[in-house]
């Protein structure tokens, strides 16, 4: 096991090599100019300054290299710093935003606790409504309880969340006016009032992402409950006494776990990339804004690093399951 | 004594040939197709879109692009039952105008995965020399960030096509090419595991041992024997694509604002959601119904092109 760990870490390494110069690459052939917002006024020689200052100037694959020199030496190093108070990456030139006039790194270290706040929130969420269901429409199969709730988990699956979330914006903002339909990243929690607020504003958002979530796991756990629940060794533990709660509970759910788990942890770079149209909707300005401002912005350092990052997170939680998928079921053998 | 009776054939044994007629597949495949209900519901409600987008402008009166500016932001009415937008064109006909272009984006990005993902799956599970590296290029694709990357490249290529094909058709092409080349991973996949399996069976040796050639045995003999996952990858593939022009369009780097399709308008709805909340209303409910009743057709179809679980 260690050493298919090992093995796929290592691999992953010219994987990601591959995404960020075909990221790069793409972006190469973006048509804006960063200096396109400079004043008429300012004199070619100056603007070609700038566009040096920018990194502009020199050949394609120099850019490439100098930018991965920054991101995979630079940056940890500043992090470095950053934690432990010390100084190695005094000078060192970091990646920098063309739109912020300041490091990538700081302006994603802005962003990041909204959208890990509202994501991975509506992630939980998702996950403690969605398993329960998928175990009792599983036991109870074909009920009242599973037909609903396979058409529930259908329609939440169908219903794309920029139309569930501007549904839920006019019914409960707009019509009730319980709910803020803005969420106010300003605010702060110091008190009960302040987080009662806070509550509120994430209510929405958090909702309508642990829709999609909930949907594709409850399926899912359904799915993989039933394969079980026929199985002999059910049989055998209800042959022995062993009380109903503690054969579907226990042993039932314990072997059904084993791919809704792997599917879990595949599902948490994917709920960054669905998390952009939910940000855009709420108004929440975490990475997805972020990426969707910088887009529009043409600020390509920006774009790049922030594509990137979500590509590491994703093979990184495809590396997770698969060793996950070895650990949690012995007859699973990859060496 | 008593005589013995003459022995008589058993009944059970006595041959009275086929009672029924013979069944072609396809009417076992439609027969198991009717049973489930979600999915006849589901055909039934997408044959009904389908007619009243194409079908619909011919019959309604009102031109989706007609501005009548002194009949702006109306509520349902009789002459127009979804009401107006802020130029006063009539909602209805947007819709359907709408409805038109989302559906035909789904159909041939989906047709374009699907022969994508279909000659990689084949190629891969047929010929060995070529299952590692293109499994390996499936994998990187899965490992890209997608709608990021969408998102990019809508933005960096919409100049350029619309110059050499107009504002809409070079849209068209690029969102289809865009939304195909990110997703035919899925079926791919599947293609080449079922190819994998049918490889080793015995009438595939049948045929190369009658001197079939490669090319007529793939399209002979491996293509109709996949041809059941890809029809449920192909519906699970609208539905996927319908959704990702309208999330695009939704994020304004869809079709062109006067161009309309389900997305652009619930993207047009949202600015007006504070005085007109039920504008929202319609186009998200055909995106949802759409793409509801294709996922149940999709269940309906794996559950009939199974042969394990058809005849149950």
């Amino acid at each position: 096991m260690l050493t298919y760990t090992i093995r796929r870490l290592v691999l992953a390494i010219p994987t990601l090599l591959f995404i960020s110069l075909v990221i790069f690459l793409l972006l190469e052939l973006a048509p804006g100019d960063p200096m396109a917002q400079v004043p008429l006024t300012v004199p070619p020689d100056v603007k070609e300054k700038m566009r040096l200052a920018l990194g502009l100037g020199e050949p394609t694959h120099i850019r490439f290299v100098k930018w991965m020199w920054q991101f995979f030496v630079v940056e940890p190093m500043n992090f470095i710093d950053w934690a432990f108070g010390t100084a190695f990456s005094e000078g060192q030139q970091r990646v920098l935003s063309w739109q912020f006039r300041s490091p990538v790194m700081d302006v994603i270290a802005q962003r990041m606790p909204q959208t890990l706040w509202v994501v991975a929130m509506s992630y939980v969420v998702g996950i403690l409504i969605a398993l329960p269901i998928g175990i009792y429409s599983a036991y109870r199969q074909y009920s009242v309880f599973d037909q609903t709730g396979t058409f529930v988990t259908m329609v939440g699956y169908s219903v794309p969340p920029f139309f569930s979330g501007v549904l839920v914006i006019v019914i409960f903002s707009v019509q009730l006016g319980w709910l803020p339909s803005i969420y106010d990243t300003t605010l702060k929690v110091v008190d009960w009032q302040s987080f009662k607020l806070q509550l509120m504003q994430m209510v929405m958002p958090v909702m309508v992402l642990a829709l999609q979530t909930t949907a594709q796991i409850s399926r899912f756990m359904r799915a993989s409950m039933l394969d079980n629940l026929n199985q002999d060794y059910v049989r055998t533990a209800r042959a022995k006494g062993l009380s109903e709660w503690t054969v579907v509970m226990v042993h039932v759910l314990r072997n059904s776990m084993i791919p809704v788990v792997t599917v879990i942890a595949l599902g948490v770079p994917n709920i960054f990339g669905g998390a952009i149209i939910t940000e855009q909707i709420f108004k929440v300005n975490g990475l997805g804004q972020l990426l969707i401002t910088a887009i529009e912005a043409n600020d390509l350092p920006m774009v790049q690093t922030v594509t990137f990052i979500i590509a590491v997170l994703i093979v990184f939680f495809n590396i997770v399951a698969d060793v996950l998928y070895g650990v949690l079921d012995p007859r699973i053998r990859y060496d | 004594m008593t005589d013995t009776p003459d022995p008589k054939p058993i009944a059970a044994l006595a041959d009275t040939g086929p009672t029924a007629p013979p069944r072609s597949q396809w009417r076992d495949v439609w027969d198991q197709f009717k049973t489930h209900r979600g999915a006849l519901a589901g055909s039934i409600v997408l044959f009904f879109i389908i007619a009243a987008v194409f079908i619909g402008p011919s019959l309604w009166p009102h031109d989706a692009s007609f501005i009548d500016i002194l009949a702006r932001n109306k509520g349902p009415s009789l002459g127009h039952p979804f009401g107006t937008d802020q130029l006063g064109r009539d909602m209805l006909a947007r819709m359907m105008a709408g409805g038109q272009t989302s559906i035909a984006v789904g159909l041939t990005a989906m047709l374009l995965a699907l022969g994508l993902g279909s000659l990689v799956g084949v190629l891969a599970g047929f010929f060995r020399r070529l299952d590692g590296p293109l499994m390996r290029l499936t994998d990187l694709f899965l490992s890209l960030p997608l709608l990021p990357l969408l998102l990019v490249m809508v933005l960096l290529f919409r100049e350029t096509l619309s110059g050499l094909f107009g504002p809409e058709t070079g849209i068209f092409i690029l969102i289809v090419v865009a939304i195909g080349v990110t997703s035919w991973m899925p079926t791919a996949r599947i293609v080449r595991g079922d190819v994998l399996a049918l490889k080793e069976r015995e009438f595939i040796l049948a045929a190369r041992s009658i001197g079939t050639t490669n090319y007529n045995l793939i399209t002979r003999h491996i293509l109709p024997n996949v041809a059941s996952p890809i029809m449920v990858s192909a519906t699970l593939g609208i539905a996927n694509a319908i959704i990702t022009e309208s999330a695009l369009s939704f994020l304004g780097l869809g079709f062109p604002p006067d161009f309309p399709t389900w997305g652009r308008l619930l993207n047009d709805a949202t600015q007006y959601l504070q005085d007109y909340p039920e504008r929202v209303f319609w186009p998200g409910l055909a995106i949802s119904l759409t793409v509801l009743s294709i996922n149940y057709m999709g269940d309906g179809l794996r559950d009939a092109l199974d042969p394990r679980i058809r005849g149950r």
